[in-house]
């Protein structure tokens, strides 16, 4: 297995006027190529700011990223975000648009995973036009476009309701797996996290350290939907819940 | 279209001729009782006028007082006026969006510009500008500017955090940002400011018209009270009404040809 990225001791403090917040204590982990690794915490843990970070969108103020060399990040947010001016084709390469690589290649690639995931059709539709579960997997291949090795979910599925949630999460799931995609998920729903994940990293809440990490052992991995039906499953949640519920 | 259908759709055009109808009483009853007021003088016809006497006044002053070149004076200084307002407005609040620090140092010279009257600048402006079309312009868009600025601005303020986010995770420059994200995002906002420029640049054109009085819809106001003749000054009010009804209602119809 090749190490992608290491994140060793890393602490993150913020500053307001009149108080300094210490958002993240003490996180180290690893994430290794092909790995699926979901972050569960109580709200406001600093879950996204950690990701923030890893994505340079936000500073850390001690520790350290080590990141294999050329890594790219794909961030996939909390809301469907689409532009509604424009049509799905546009909306799917924006980021490649922005990052003025609308290459041939990179063109033929986006069609591939339309057809592939079935929404080529609706290439030439608008946003407005879609269901919900439908943007959240365009957005899925709007950052997959960019051909990132390392996907950053933030909470992907929260908007939905639970029927769509199980679904989409699990044609994400198969997405991510077909494309040999290395995933890294928030999210503070704990069966979501159970049936998705290869390992699942606990987190106290703000200052945050890391509690637990669970390999998650299955007999057979079949996506999130068959996942929750493995016999692992009750007792891995128990044990997460009481990670969270103990303070 | 089955039997509610029809009766649903005879119900709502009823409703709609019943406004209209209602619409043009009221216009045609004020008329009768303006003229019968003041023909047996029970409101005073010399202050009063009386439309009978208002229609005599503007076939008047089309024949002898050019009022087709008033009209298109006025006409003109608006269209320039509206014109450059928005234009103005949408590069100002450009430039305040993108440079935030230099939006706070000035905000509180913009607070004393946008509380100030701006008809006390009007001698000030007839005297750097001269007494024509220029400084009424200049007025008109004193008065346009600083709401236009105000709705494009809060128009670009108002854009979905997430889609901010997303050009962010793009790592995009902020001049993509801008022209793929502020601009397009707003363009509902920028259009719907229309309507309130359109307004605001006539009531700039026609005080810059009371100050400057040489030619214009509001010189004939002006110059009717000057002379005492006051059917001149309600046919310029009643052409007033007209231009400026039509004119909001061309922009409007613009508007929705733009937004669709």
């Amino acid at each position: 297995m090749t190490k992608l990225l290491s994140i060793k001791n890393l602490k993150k403090t913020y500053y307001s006027k009149t108080d300094e917040i210490e958002a993240i204590k003490d996180i180290s982990f690893d994430l290794q190529k092909d790995e699926f690794i979901c972050i569960v915490g109580p709200s406001g843990c600093g879950k996204s700011t950690l990701l923030n970070i890893l994505t340079d969108m936000d500073t850390k103020t001690s520790g350290d990223i080590i990141k294999s060399p050329n890594l790219k990040f794909g961030y996939m947010l909390q809301s469907e975000a689409m532009l509604d001016w424009k049509n799905v084709f546009d909306n799917v390469t924006l980021g490649l648009a922005i990052k003025k690589i609308k290459t041939k290649e990179n063109m033929l690639y986006v069609n591939d995973l339309l057809n592939k995931y079935g929404l080529s059709e609706f290439k030439n539709s608008y946003p407005k036009e879609l269901s919900g579960g439908m943007k959240q997997r365009l957005a899925l291949i709007r950052t997959l476009a960019l051909k990132p090795d390392i996907l950053i979910l933030d909470e992907p599925f929260s908007k939905l309701d639970y029927q769509t949630r199980l679904l989409v999460s699990n044609d994400v799931y198969n997405i991510i797996k077909n494309e040999h995609k290395t995933a890294l998920m928030v999210t503070h729903d704990l069966s979501e996290a159970i049936s998705l994940a290869d390992k699942v990293i606990v987190l106290s809440k703000r200052p945050s350290y890391i509690k637990n990490i669970y390999e998650i052992k299955r007999k057979e991995n079949k996506g999130p939907i068959e996942n929750r039906k493995d016999k692992n499953f009750s007792y891995y949640y128990d044990l997460i819940w009481k990670d969270l519920t103990n303070e | 279209m089955n039997k509610e259908h029809k009766l649903y759709l005879k119900k709502l055009k009823k409703e709609k001729r019943s406004i209209i109808f209602f619409q043009i009483l009221i216009l045609v009853v004020f008329l009768l009782l303006w003229e019968l007021l003041t023909k047996y003088k029970i409101l005073n016809p010399f202050i009063f006028s009386s439309p009978s006497k208002i229609i005599i006044t503007i076939k008047n002053l089309y024949l002898n007082y050019h009022l087709i070149s008033h009209i298109l004076t006025t006409l003109y200084e608006t269209l320039i006026a509206f014109t450059l307002g928005i234009t103005l407005s949408f590069i100002i609040a450009i430039i305040l969006y993108e440079f935030k620090t230099l939006n706070k140092i000035i905000d509180p010279y913009l607070t004393m510009l946008n509380s100030l009257p701006k008809v006390a600048l009007g001698p000030l402006i007839i005297i750097i500008a001269g007494a024509n079309s220029k400084s009424i312009i200049v007025m008109a868009l004193l008065i346009n500017l600083i709401v236009g600025i105000m709705n494009i601005y809060n128009g670009f303020n108002n854009i979905d955090p997430n889609l901010i986010k997303l050009f962010q995770t793009f790592k995009a420059s902020r001049i993509d940002t801008l022209f793929k994200l502020v601009i397009p995002a707003s363009y509902k906002t920028i259009i719907s400011s229309l309507k309130m420029n359109i307004s605001m640049t006539l009531i700039g054109v026609i005080m810059g018209e009371f100050l400057v009085s040489s030619k214009g819809i509001g010189y004939l106001i002006i110059y009717g009270t000057q002379i005492f003749n006051l059917n001149m000054v309600m046919a310029g009010i009643i052409i007033l009404i007209i231009i400026s009804f039509i004119l909001y209602k061309l922009v409007v119809y613009i508007e929705n040809k733009l937004i669709k």
